[in-house]
């Protein structure tokens, strides 16, 4: 094991912390009231807190107190969430992220300017002018002057484990006041019992403070869960409070451990049974699983060539095993892709108010899962077509309540499982695209001839020729005409494949055709002429026999009747152009891609085969029938078919075939 | 007479191709293998038609004499396999070349390297980086980027 340096975990652990943060942020926006998003907010902004002075980034932990302070207002429910003070706080989540990442570069002035105006949100929140606030930090006005509080705490055993600094607890509570502290060891065991990693002691404490008794158990607020806690009034300093302030103060102090208690059992199961493990090792650890498969395939063929039963027997047993081990690592590997769209919510938040239109997101199949690599290769095409969305698919408010449509534009972020693959789509319901601007714009760029005749999908595919924009102006956000080549030739390192439906004044929906992992696929091995290629598994549809005889009647047609539906076939002998004599009982494998269906005519198909796919060379990188090669059993290798490209073929086929139709008639 | 920017001598590998001696940069060579099976590759271009197998890597298998329209001879007990690892387009690449017969890794020194000449040349000037001399004979030390593309 590999040392693992402590301010990374932080800065992961950071990292997912203000996800959390920016999320019960967001979510605060829609729904100011909600108690829990307030608490969540608060705890991350807590944890990064403590963690940031922990691991010695000072500057975090300073700014994040700042932070805090102003947000506790909302915890205590004198400040509401307000837009002015959730963009402050996003903007101030920023800048811890940035503090974090780049600590030479940030800008210090920037972060007071931040803090000012999340203070200035409070305090116009709480209907207060802004110069109370520096009394604010004494939260409690109305406190009842010094008080005098005797608290007893044990811990949890196993909190020293769970990496709490009892100390550090010990601190915060002399900070509040006055204190004298005593320990408790009455539980400590004989010596050759003690188990040094865990806390035996308990403490008593003395403290006479200002603070309500709500302070004193906030500092338990991350270890209450398995803490004995005891917190007695021992007299009042001067006066009472009144009945009335009592009262929101214990309603306020009960309140606050109920929503704590339900997200840390919430939370329990997931970190008991969960492990963080570097990307790297998930990468390595799927490179053994696809050499295991190769020296398998091997194997199996050794044991298939003799006569040894028991040999063939364990050969059979290692396929089934290591055809499990490897869908295990697949699976290790998947993530679901509410993360992703997670981080779009911001995004959007940012355009919106950018460009003034009002935009909603909705998403769902958050819980589909992809690959972890195609998930981080996902996130800048997405934001690509997240932004075109909005900038060119929807209107402005006033265009779209002339249009009859509701003022707020709303975005559509989905995903779900389609066979072996997952479609990610991106809908708006905006103007749609426009045919003629797209058309006018390939002119003049010299894409197109002018009297060029093209099918919508053919206009549809100029979006990505590099350098087209139809935009008028470029704006900061899009117009450049850079990204959408781009966001075609990522999708389409993913083997991948991008479909766009437009209705005029309807909206746009990009649909992103995803294969669900990009090592390792189920693939069937067939026969051509002398050439044995994988076709992937999840892409066949059935495999029916095409007889010498119906081989000659469809000579010219290059149909096929599949239980009434025409089937267009291509005879892959002539697309390699292998020069051989057909087989006698040719077979025809019928594969699709989205909604059509094309025929794979074979000579032989020899079987299922466990596919580690390995990309072709750049030198081979002009061939699209291919999308890249795997070894087989005796070492030979063998290419894997581009199932979209097929399927583009025999749809050009098809459509030409009708067009002949069509003038013969 | 010396080529500018070769002033130290050049360590390469010498092999056989359609009866001339090639040399390539040593540094660039990974290994040499025996024949194996060569998986064609329907559509691609003819001086990469097919693709081998090195060490469970796939590895494009060039012809270089196609390139230098030499005759293509069946393959013989000595032809091998060159694999080299070679920057084409800033990438590092490796590609296998298939050689007549590999004779020996040998020095040439930069003073017996002349550029090719612009005339009474059989095959395209700028597929050759250098002629070289050596004892009676010419080696021809191929510019592979050029001649890979």
């Amino acid at each position: 094991m590999s040392a693992v340096d402590p301010t990374e975990i932080f800065r992961q652990e950071a990292s997912e912390l203000m996800e959390q943060l920016e999320q019960a942020l967001l979510d605060l926006e829609s729904q100011p009231a909600d108690r829990d998003l307030v608490d969540t907010a608060f705890r991350a902004l807590h944890t990064i807190k403590g963690s940031g002075a922990m691991f010695g980034f000072e500057q975090v932990a300073e700014f994040t107190h700042g932070f805090e302070t102003a947000f506790d207002q909302v915890r205590k429910g004198q400040a509401s969430s307000s837009p002015a003070l959730i963009a402050a706080a996003l903007q101030a989540k920023d800048h811890i992220r940035a503090l974090i990442e780049r600590p030479e570069t940030a800008n210090p002035a920037i972060g007071e300017a931040i803090l000012t105006a999340l203070r200035q949100a409070v305090d116009t929140g709480t209907g207060q002018p802004a110069v109370q606030h520096s009394a604010s930090t004494h939260h409690d006005h109305v406190s009842p002057g010094e008080q005098s509080w005797r608290v007893r705490f044990r811990l949890h055993p196993d909190v020293l484990v769970n990496g709490t600094n009892p100390l550090l607890l010990l601190d915060e509570l002399r900070g509040l006041g006055q204190a004298t502290v005593t320990a408790l060891t009455d539980r400590l065991p004989a010596l050759e019992d003690l188990d040094a990693e865990a806390c035996h002691l308990g403490w008593e404490l003395m403290l006479s403070t200002e603070q309500p008794r709500s302070a004193i158990e906030d500092v338990f607020m991350f270890v209450s869960d398995d803490t004995e806690l005891e917190i007695e009034a021992l007299s009042t300093g001067t006066v009472a409070p009144p009945p009335v302030v009592a009262q929101v103060q214990a309603a306020m102090a009960a309140s606050i451990p109920v929503p704590e208690k339900k997200a840390v059992e919430a939370e329990a199961p997931k970190s008991a049974g969960s492990l963080r493990v570097q990307a790297e090792r998930l990468d390595e650890l799927m490179d053994r699983v696809g050499e295991l498969v190769i020296a398998q395939a091997r194997l199996s063929q050794l044991a298939w060539s003799g006569n040894d039963i028991n040999m063939k027997s364990v050969a059979e047993e290692i396929e089934r095993l290591v055809s499990e081990l490897r869908d295990t690592t697949m699976g290790i590997r998947m993530v679901p892709l509410g993360q992703l769209f997670g981080r779009f919510r911001r995004l959007i938040h940012d355009l919106s108010r950018d460009l003034g239109k009002t935009v909603e997101l909705v998403t769902s199949g958050e819980e589909t899962e992809l690959d972890k690599t195609m998930i981080e290769r996902l996130a800048d095409p997405l934001v690509h077509l997240i932004r075109n969305s909005i900038d060119h698919g929807l209107e402005m408010p006033d265009a779209r309540i002339a249009a009859g449509k509701p003022a707020a534009g709303t975005i559509r972020l989905t995903a779900r499982h389609s066979g072996a693959e997952v479609l990610v789509s991106v809908s708006d319901d905006g103007k749609g695209l426009d045919a003629a601007r797209i058309r006018a714009k390939a002119e003049e760029q010299g894409l197109i001839a002018p009297d060029a005749k093209l099918t919508d999908h053919e206009l549809h595919q100029l979006l990505f020729a590099p350098g087209f924009s139809t935009a008028k102006e470029i704006s900061a956000i899009s117009g450049r005409g850079v990204g959408m080549d781009v966001v075609k030739r990522t999708i389409e390192g993913l083997r991948g494949t991008i479909d766009i439906g437009t209705r005029p004044g309807r909206g746009t929906e990009v649909t992103l055709r995803l294969p669900l992992t990009l090592a390792i696929i189920d693939g069937l091995l067939v026969r051509i002429g002398q050439g044995r290629y994988a076709i992937p598994l999840s892409a066949v549809e059935e495999c029916v026999e095409l007889s010498a005889a119906k081989d000659e009647s469809s000579q010219g047609r290059s149909f096929l009747s599949i239980r009434g539906d025409l089937v267009p076939f291509l005879r892959l002998r002539e697309l390699l152009d292998t020069g051989t004599a057909p087989d006698p009982y040719q077979k025809v494998v019928i594969v699709s891609s989205g909604e059509t269906r094309v025929g794979l005519v074979v000579d032989q198909i020899i079987g299922n085969h466990q596919t580690v796919i390995k990309s072709l060379s750049k030198l081979h990188a002009d061939i699209e029938t291919f999308s890249g090669a795997t070894i087989l059993g005796d070492g030979t290798v063998a290419l894997i078919f581009d199932i979209g490209h097929l399927v583009e073929v025999g749809q050009a086929r098809e459509e030409r075939q009708r067009n002949q139709q069509k003038e013969a008639a | 007479m010396s080529v500018a920017g070769q002033t130290t001598d050049l360590e390469v590998l010498t092999l056989c191709l359609g009866g001339e001696v090639f040399a390539i940069e040593a540094s660039a060579v990974r290994e040499i293998l025996d024949p194996v099976p060569v998986t064609d590759v329907p559509g691609a271009r003819a001086f990469v038609s097919g693709v081998i197998n090195v060490r469970g890597k796939i590895v494009p298998l060039a012809d270089l004499r196609v390139q230098f329209q030499m005759a293509l001879t069946p393959p013989t007990l000595d032809t091998r396999i060159v694999v080299l690892e070679i920057e084409l387009d800033g990438d590092l690449t490796i590609v296998g070349i298939l050689a007549d017969k590999v004779y020996e890794v040998t020095q040439i020194a930069a003073a017996a390297l002349e550029e090719a000449p612009r005339i009474g040349m059989r095959w395209r000037p700028e597929f050759i980086r250098f002629i070289g001399k050596r004892r009676d004979e010419f080696i021809v030390v191929p510019d592979l980027n050029r001649v890979l593309n």
